[in-house]
């Protein structure tokens, strides 16, 4: 097998796996840190038993998410050697602020947080948790810093063999990384909300759990789902904006735009063909396409095949069109996700602010259940769309993906495999015991007494 | 001193910390099934490491973070070439991180069994093949003009290396017991602490093994031999001193000694690399050096002075948990693992 295809396989796998458990911790955490802060601030119990329930998803999730963390460490230098070399100079520094600055600051505070519960003071326990919920978002700004270099390089200068840091504060504040976080940020806030209302809705119709503690969960989730689902909404879209100019290529392929259109039309719906560069099945706004890249109904946005020629005056002949098909589906998976996410909690949030409970609407709360898995859709084909979009390039117009591979002499087909396989499959067999742990944990609530439930 | 040299010792301070404290935590995994008979016993042994392992583990991340920072070839090098041992050392490292949070969420006994002995093989695999890794290093190993590793997965394991990977188990499962006999009671003290002075034994027969073995391999091809010596001398010296402290059951100084061993240990394998950072069996001209292996000059300035600032604060915090938690654990305690 072509070490090539199994080397991405591989990358594509294990970091979209490693991204499952990332989202929860980064939204989850900030919100185990309000309610505890509450805790501390009034004295109630109910926030306290909140928090202790919730504590358990968060670090069953959290194991998962540091052990496939580890791997991502690695893997630059397992089967993308020849990138680690060419990059090294650029990447390797936010990747080693990310480890100093923020995994020894969540990793040593979540383990005060855990065990600290009658050893520090209520006051300190709950710093500790802002202090794990920092070191989490941390991090995801250095190695969101490193990827964003890859989106949009910036503040390098080229060596022989490959890029040579020129400035450092460039490269940290890179324009791409100022809409990449914030988006990663919200996304992570609108997952963790999801999480909490979902199970909530479980227990509700299991007649399970402390109907105190559910209600106030769903309640503080959806103010703080609705924050993050509008703004990863608002950010995304200005975040769309400025691909338009910085990754055309992406752009254009994220709409299967084929050819430039003045104004242009936004897709709904299409089955792209690439053989044949057209749509089969198209429903289009009309004009709304120019609306949503420069804010006005007329102007000329850039197709395929005019960002196939520009680039090929650039870099030379070859092609530069990334997959149409899955970085359009991708990218429309998301959006509507995020649409159906929003329409959800706003219904959530009518229900709550008349005192209607979850339980005198089990179709609704059923709903809810199923659209945990929303959150986490979007999430994978947001990255999805981000990284193949990308491509031909692994660093946009500096190095192709097929150059970044260990060389085959070196790491060879076999050797792929086999670590594709044995981790692919420990990682999906973890994930289904992790969930299994979260289902047990959900059953372990007490059921409540007839008149409780009234 | 140049930036370069400076982050040769920076890398080998960083390996340092890792060995040092993962060194106790993978020793403590490998006693987990021997040592705790019933499942309270195991279960406060795991409580044991509890608040540390993944600070611990942090330190190795680092080392490879800062690894591909400042010697960006090296980490290319190393990591592509030593392939399948790295990628057997994730994977024990995450059954063995995994299981310290969900073994004891299930009562059943095949289950906690089970992850018993995923926790043991996760923390005995990376012990012996960090040892196996380092000796390789400081032996040499193919690499071509190309700096890439042409030697296949079976060179790794050559008599000299394996004795290398041994004498990194035995000195961890030393370690880990020392650390175990400071932090348990009801009796599981006592034995961890015999456990230790028998585990001291074997690492000094290894260690005089590795030691004498090295002189040939790597010493005597070594530029800076006398400093290699030196601290490997300080670590024999530790590892005596570690030996009359089992004896006398002072643990706590029994510790530390054992601390110096692992430092003297690796600063002196460092030391014996430099200015080499992966030297070539083919052809010396091919070595990796400090000078073709390293970042430019901008990228170790910022990093030289993101680690200056970073590392002492995270050693105080790290430090202060440790302080926290400094009670022993008893089998009787509400236990959180
Ligand atoms: C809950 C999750 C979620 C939701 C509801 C959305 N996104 Fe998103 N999106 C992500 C989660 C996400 C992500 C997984 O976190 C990505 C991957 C890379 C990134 O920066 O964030 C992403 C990437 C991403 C990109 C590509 C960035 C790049 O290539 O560098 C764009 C243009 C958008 N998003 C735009 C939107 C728009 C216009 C949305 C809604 C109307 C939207 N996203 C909803
Ligand atoms: C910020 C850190 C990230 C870095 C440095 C990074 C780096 C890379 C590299 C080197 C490749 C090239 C290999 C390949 O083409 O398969 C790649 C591709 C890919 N990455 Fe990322 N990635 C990052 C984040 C993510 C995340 C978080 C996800 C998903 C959750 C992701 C998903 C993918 C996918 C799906 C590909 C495959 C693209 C293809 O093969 O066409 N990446 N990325
Ligand atoms: C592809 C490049 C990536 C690398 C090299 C990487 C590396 C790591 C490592 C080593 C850990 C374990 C830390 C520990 O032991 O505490 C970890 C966990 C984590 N990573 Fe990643 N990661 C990558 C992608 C991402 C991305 C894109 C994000 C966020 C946007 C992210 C956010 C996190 C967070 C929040 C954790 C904490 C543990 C958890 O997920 O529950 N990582 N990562």
């Amino acid at each position: 097998m072509d070490p090539l295809i199994l080397a991405r396989w591989q990358f594509a796998i294990l970091t979209i796996i490693h991204f499952f458990f990332v989202p929860l911790t980064l939204g989850i955490s900030i919100f185990l840190a309000i309610l505890e802060t509450a805790y501390v601030k009034t004295g109630k119990q109910v926030y306290r038993d909140a928090v202790k329930f919730w504590a358990k998803v968060f670090l069953i999730n959290f194991a998962l998410g540091v052990v496939s963390g580890i791997v991502q460490e690695f893997q630059f230098g397992l089967n993308w050697s020849e990138y680690a070399r060419f990059m090294g100079d650029i990447f390797g520094a936010p990747l080693a602020v990310e480890a100093l600055l923020a995994f020894y600051l969540e990793s040593t505070f979540i383990g005060v947080w855990i065990f600290g519960w009658d050893k520090v003071s209520p006051k300190v326990h709950a710093t500790v948790i802002w202090l794990t919920a920092i070191g989490s978002n941390l991090s995801a700004i250095w190695i969101l810093i490193a990827n964003s270099f890859m989106q949009h390089p910036i503040g390098y200068t080229m060596g022989e063999n490959g890029v040579l840091m020129q400035n450092f504060g460039q490269v940290a504040t890179n324009p791409n990384v100022l809409y990449q976080f914030p988006h990663v940020f919200f996304a992570g806030m609108s997952t963790a909300a999801f999480v909490v209302i979902g199970l909530s809705a479980y227990l509700y119709l299991q007649k399970r759990g402390d109907k105190a503690m559910l209600d106030l969960s769903v309640r503080w989730a959806t103010i703080y789902g609705l924050i993050g689902v509008i703004l990863v909404m608002t950010v995304g879209h200005f975040q769309g904006q400025f691909l338009v100019e910085e990754q055309p290529s992406k752009m254009a392929a994220a709409e299967a735009l084929w050819h430039s259109e003045q104004p242009a039309d936004f897709s709904l719906f299409a089955i792209p063909n690439e053989a044949t560069q057209t749509n089969a099945l198209e429903i289009k706004i009309p004009k709304f396409l120019s609306f949503l890249s420069y804010n006005d109904f007329t102007s000329k946005v850039e197709g395929i095949d005019e960002v196939q020629a520009a680039m090929e005056t650039k870099y030379g002949p070859g092609d530069y069109i990334p997959p149409v098909g899955i970085t359009y589906w991708s990218f429309r998976l998301m959006v509507y996700a995020g649409g159906l996410m929003l329409l959800l909690l706003l219904y959530l949030w009518y229900l709550n602010s008349k005192g209607i409970s979850l339980d005198q609407k089990p179709g609704f709360a059923k709903a809810l259940v199923w659209s945990i898995l929303l959150p986490y859709l979007a999430v994978s084909t947001g990255w999805i769309m981000a990284e193949v979009g990308r491509q031909p390039w692994v660093v946009y117009g500096l190095l192709k993906t097929q150059k970044g591979v260990s060389p085959a002499s070196v790491v060879g087909g076999g050797e792929v495999l086999f670590s594709l396989l044995s981790l692919g499959i420990v990682y999906i067999v973890l994930t289904y015991v992790g969930v299994k742990l979260v289902i047990k944990h959900l059953h372990s609530a007490p059921a409540q007494t007839p008149a409780a439930a009234d | 001193m140049d930036l370069k040299t400076l982050w040769f010792i920076l890398i080998t301070v960083l390996f340092i910390g890792f060995f040092f404290l993962e060194g106790f935590d993978y020793g403590v995994g490998m006693l987990l099934p021997f040592l705790g008979k019933r499942d309270e016993e195991r279960r406060a042994i795991l409580n044991a490491i509890g608040p540390f392992w993944d600070g611990n583990e942090v330190w190795m991340i680092t080392a490879g973070g800062a690894l591909f920072a400042s010697f960006p070839q090296w980490y290319a090098t190393l990591f592509s070439g030593f392939y399948i041992p790295l990628v057997l050392i994730l994977l024990a490292l995450i059954f063995r991180g995994v299981g310290f949070e969900f073994r004891s969420q299930e009562e059943g006994e095949g289950w906690r069994n089970a992850w018993d002995w995923l926790i043991w093989l996760g923390s005995l695999l990376p012990a012996l093949l960090w040892g196996v890794a380092i000796a390789n290093i400081v032996r040499g190993v193919p690499i071509d003009e190309n700096m890439h590793y042409v030697g296949g997965f079976f060179n790794l394991l050559n008599p000299y290396a394996l004795i290398g990977g041994i004498t990194f188990v035995v000195l961890f499962l030393m370690h880990g017991a020392t650390y175990l006999a400071l932090k348990l009671t009801n009796g599981l003290e006592k034995q961890a602490e015999r456990i230790a002075n028998r585990t001291w034994v074997a690492t000094l027969v290894m260690a005089v093994i590795f030691i004498l073995y090295s002189f040939p391999e790597v010493f005597a091809k070594s530029q800076y031999e006398g400093l290699a010596l030196v601290f490997i001398a300080i670590a024999v010296v530790a590892l005596l001193v570690d030996g009359y402290f089992l004896k006398k059951g002072e643990m706590l100084k029994a510790f530390w000694a054992g601390g110096v061993t692992i430092l003297g240990v690796t600063a002196g394998f460092f030391a014996s690399l430099y200015p080499n950072v992966m030297p070539s069996s083919l052809n010396p001209q091919y070595s990796l050096t400090i000078n073709n292996a390293s970042a430019s000059h901008t990228t170790l300035t910022v990093m030289t002075i993101v680690a200056l600032v970073l590392v002492p604060i995270v050693l105080v915090y790290q430090g202060w948990t440790y302080y926290t938690f400094r009670q022993r654990i008893s089998t009787k305690d509400e236990l959180t693992y």
